[in-house]
């Protein structure tokens, strides 16, 4: 391919790459120099750090124990939640009544309109009957995370799907006379493996990043309990935003490299087009 | 593949969960039949005593109480106190939420274990929501004067504060007048402890502003505007000052009751913060204690009322720098606390409290002037 | 791969050698169950806490049905925190927006399948969609008052960022950590449309003796300016329901419609206003689903040029 003359280069490109990504990487940045500052003030050491472990603190940092705690349990249950719930029912509107996949990807795409902060207001009432029927901890809220969810984890499942002859292979499994829990067990689930593992993996990140819901509803989880140490020592709110921030990229990071083709992908209306699409490499704009 | 098999594993599930729904309901009924006399009780000789209240309480074994922070009033020594002389562990939930909040938790988590069995709150949310609560009346009930308490129990004062300027010597000079914190000297450093179109502590802030400024109780628009002098001269700080930014330096100067600033001056990592009650009319503001009318625990919720209006726990207030309700019962008794009181200083006589009137007045002016006041 | 080919039914069901009936027509009644664990789950927790949400703001506190809630929106306080909201989620959504599309075009100089551009994809996720709480106490750390970087403007150059007082818990403070995850939003969504420009075209353009300036001109700018606009709408639509960024940040004053709910909420002197929750969360679903419904028909024509 000839260059053309006067066209930006891919070191023009990279270059502006490295400026925003610089600029990008200074709050992060601002975050390690923050959390290592030493107790008086000047100069630097991992005082803060070594704090978190020190069992004097324990007291302190009870409730962070209980946050990181209850983040974990939730984001376990609410991907189990959303596969269990959603999967099932994509393959079979997939299969069976294709006529309702756009109305299905409609309701998936509520959440995305309807904030989180507009759905705690209707959620109150509807979680003093759940706290009614299954206690108050703050797992319950997994319910309600499922829905929060649902967009990212549709978009990760429905690439798969899209990408996945699973007709064929239903097709093939019912004539060797599997039925359909089973097919659904031994070949499905592996068919969709990517897309399942992604959706867990952003299940976990969105459910572990979630403030909103959990503060009006007066639950405490790891970003409650964060802007509660907060209020008291900024340090361990700070040291602990990165390793969640850290963590959340690299769940992330490994969706993406597994390859899954709808991974961290944001929700949108709309077909997914570029998933369906056959991805060469591209210079677009060369 | 016939539809028999999901439907009987339907059939199976639903009376799975019918019978996990019938456990609970049973478990939380025969919860009920154990302690029902100590829900409806309204005073300890209804149970038949001190000794049986105390009994009732450590059976039931745990209390759970929202919104008490530790430096807050001395409520950590207050907690500590109790578990120590009763064999009740206390679950302190939620230390940072509002008097609203507290009421919102209960409806919330109304018939679990887990729902709070009393309550600290403001005078505004308390009257508004009585149904909330059980009527109790504690065994030192007429130590305490007619308008510190509900005619029937439902609530009553515990303490109150007097409204301060908390400042770091080191950092501002101590401010002698209102008008002295409108000086150059006070750029970017005074902050009030919260909104005051949702804090009760901020909002008390700006009604001891309008009573210093020639305002009054009736109509605290000279603390509005008072406030938005400080904000055109660029001293007002837009932050909720916390122990961190306090220790931090981020906050020099704060409003907030009395017991809160000497708390702070405890806490704040070696800077020399000090209290002052300005002079003038001086603003208090009781906080009201109430049992939750579905304590989950409702002995050990009773016991806590008692033990909070007995000696013990009133001199721990006193000790924070609160005043608490018994004050004039106890020094009459000899039972108070004359270090601590010596180290605070006497209620002045003079504090003015706002009624209801006055407080639902003044919230109204609040939510109309205060974001316009403050830019 | 196998195109997304709805609605035929598999021609395994007309070709069966023993002549007997599809069991397709057999199994149909069957399937309806398992759609409705879903259904009853999506019923429950997004269908009624909507509607509890926006029916609030039509009862009055005992339950009565009454449009005297909806006076609220009408407040002076109410429009200012609208239009608060309409302009941090404005001015985020276009500086993002022009940001974003710069670094997509820089994207395109790295190999789509290398390390670094899943690197980039991942940490753009996980900015734009779930920092939050943790970016304001990022921002905090690099800008606060005790942030590295105030200090070190302070200290080293002698500039006080605050000296014209702490914009950083009010408003202003907001931008710039909504800045921060506009842009990774705008980079996963403009993206695709980038990528989706052929090279075919530009050689096109050459064939027919046009220049660079006129494919950027005639080409580029008409094909992209559809994903641009509907991105434009995403950032802004996600700014103007962003909650927990502003609630660590700001705790005075409650200038944006989120934290108008909240305040609502849990206010604790100016009581009984939770049906204004209500209300105002009747106004910003109406943005919201105004936002999306321009955004999906702009997506359309987007889609287009990515077939």
């Amino acid at each position: 391919m000839t260059r053309r003359r006067g066209a930006p280069g891919t070191a023009l490109r990279k270059a502006v790459l490295a400026v925003v990504g610089a600029v990008f990487a200074v709050p992060i940045a601002a975050m390690v120099a923050f959390s290592l500052r030493s107790a008086d003030g000047t100069g630097h050491d991992l005082g803060h750090w070594t704090a978190l472990a020190a069992p004097e603190n324990e007291r302190a940092y009870r409730s962070l124990v209980e946050g990181v705690t209850n983040s974990l349990v939730l984001a376990a249950v609410t991907a189990v939640l959303v596969l269990v719930l959603l999967v099932p029912t994509m393959v079979v509107v997939h299969l069976r009544y294709p006529a309702l996949v756009r109305p299905l990807e409609f309701v998936c795409l509520v959440p995305v309109t309807v904030p989180a902060i507009v759905l705690v207001v209707g959620l109150a009432p509807v979680y003093s009957v759940v706290s009614r029927v299954a206690g108050s901890g703050a797992w319950t809220l997994a319910l309600a995370y499922g829905v929060t969810v649902l967009p990212y984890a549709h978009r990760a499942v429905q690439a798969d799907l899209a990408a996945t002859d699973l007709r064929t292979l239903t097709e093939a499994a019912r004539t060797l006379g599997s039925g359909g829990v089973a097919t659904l067990l031994h070949v499905v689930v592996p068919s969709l493996r990517r897309g399942l593992l992604a959706a867990a993996f952003i299940t976990v990140a969105v459910v572990l990043g979630e403030y909103t819901i959990a503060s009006l509803l007066n639950r405490v989880t790891l970003q409650t309990s964060l802007v509660q140490v907060s209020r008291s020592d900024p340090f361990a709110a700070v040291i602990l935003a990165l390793l969640a921030l850290l963590l959340a990229f690299l769940l992330l990071a490994v969706v993406g490299r597994v390859g899954s083709a709808g991974a961290g992908r944001p929700v949108l209306p709309g077909r997914d087009v570029a998933a369906t699409a056959p991805a060469p490499a591209r210079k677009a704009l060369s | 593949m016939t539809p028999t098999r999901p439907l009987a594993a339907a059939a199976a599930l639903t009376v799975l969960a019918l019978g996990l729904a019938g456990c609970t309901a049973a478990d939380a009924a025969g919860a009920d039949a154990a302690s029902g006399t100590a829900a409806t009780a309204t005073s300890a000789e209804d149970l038949g005593g001190m000794d049986a209240l105390i009994a009732a309480a450590e059976a039931e074994g745990e209390l759970n109480v929202i919104a008490l922070p530790d430096t807050w009033a001395n409520y950590g020594k207050i907690i500590d106190a109790f578990e120590a002389e009763y064999d009740i562990t206390v679950n302190s939930d939620s230390p940072d939420v509002s008097s609203a909040e507290e009421i919102t938790a209960a409806e919330n988590l109304a018939g679990q274990d887990t729902a709070p069995d009393v309550f600290d709150l403001g005078s505004a949310v308390t009257l508004a929501n009585l149904d909330q609560f059980a009527k109790y009346k504690v065994a030192t009930w007429d130590d305490i004067a007619d308008d510190h308490k509900d005619a029937d129990g439902a609530w009553v004062h515990d303490y109150t504060g007097l409204m301060s300027v908390g400042y770091d010597a080191d950092a501002v000079p101590e401010p002698g007048t209102l008008d002295d914190l409108l000086g150059s000297e006070y750029r970017g450093k005074v902050a009030i402890n919260g909104d005051p179109t949702q804090a009760g502590a901020a909002a008390a802030a700006v009604q001891w502003a309008a009573l210093q400024d020639g305002g009054s109780a009736d109509d605290v628009s000279a603390g509005v505007s008072w406030f938005g002098e400080l904000a055109d001269a660029g001293n007002f700080l837009p932050t909720d000052p916390t122990p961190a930014t306090i220790a931090s330096g981020e906050t020099p100067v704060v409003f907030d009751w009395s017991y809160n600033n000497l708390a702070a001056a405890a806490d704040a990592g070696g800077r020399d913060w000090r209290t002052a009650v300005l002079p003038g009319t001086a603003l208090g503001s009781y906080y009201n204690q109430a049992v939750n009318v579905d304590a989950p625990h409702p002995a050990a919720a009773r016991l806590w009322q008692e033990f909070i209006m007995s000696d013990e726990a009133q001199n721990l207030y006193l000790a924070a720098g609160a005043y608490p309700v018994r004050l004039a019962a106890m020094t009459e008794a000899g039972t108070v606390d004359q270090g601590a009181l010596d180290a605070v200083g006497e209620q002045p006589a003079d504090t003015v409290q706002l009624t209801t009137e006055q407080t639902e007045a003044a919230s109204a002016l609040l939510a109309g002037t205060w974001a316009q006041a403050i830019g | 791969m196998v195109a997304l080919v709805e609605g035929r039914p598999p021609a395994a069901d007309r070709d069966r050698l023993d002549g007997a009936r599809p069991p397709r027509a057999r199994r149909r009644p069957a399937a309806w169950w398992a759609l409705t664990p879903f259904a009853v789950y999506v019923l429950l927790f997004l269908a009624v806490p909507c509607v509890v949400a926006l029916g609030t703001g039509f009862v009055t506190g005992d339950g009565r049905p009454s449009l005297s809630a909806l006076a609220a929106l009408g407040e002076p306080l109410v429009l200012r925190a609208f239009g608060s909201s309409a302009l941090v989620s404005g001015i985020t959504a276009v500086v993002g927006a022009v940001v974003g599309a710069v670094v997509c075009w820089g994207l395109t100089a790295l190999r789509s399948d290398g390390l670094v551009r899943s690197l980039v994809d991942s940490a753009a996720s996980v900015l734009a969609q779930f920092g939050g709480v943790m970016l304001a106490f990022a921002f905090t750390a690099t800008i606060g008052i005790q942030g590295v970087v105030t200090q070190l403007l302070l200290t080293r150059l002698g500039v006080d960022v605050f000296a014209g007082g702490v914009w950083f818990y009010q408003v202003p403070g907001l931008l710039l950590p909504y800045v921060y995850f506009q842009v990774p939003l705008m980079v996963i969504t403009f993206m695709p449309a980038v990528t989706g420009l052929k090279p075919q075209w530009q050689e096109a353009v050459a064939t027919l003796g046009g220049t660079r300036r006129e494919h950027l001109l005639r080409v580029v700018v008409p094909v992209l300016a559809p994903a641009f606009v509907g991105s434009v709408l995403l950032l802004f639509a996600n700014a103007f329901s962003s909650y927990a960024t502003a609630a660590a940040l700001i705790s005075q004053g409650a200038q944006i419609v989120p934290l108008q709910i909240r305040a609502a909420l849990v206010s604790e002197t100016v009581l009984g206003r939770e049906n204004v929750a209500g209300v105002l969360a009747l106004g910003m679903v109406v943005v919201m689903v105004v936002l999306m419904t321009l955004y999906s028909l702009l997506q359309r024509r987007t889609e287009r040029w990515q077939r």
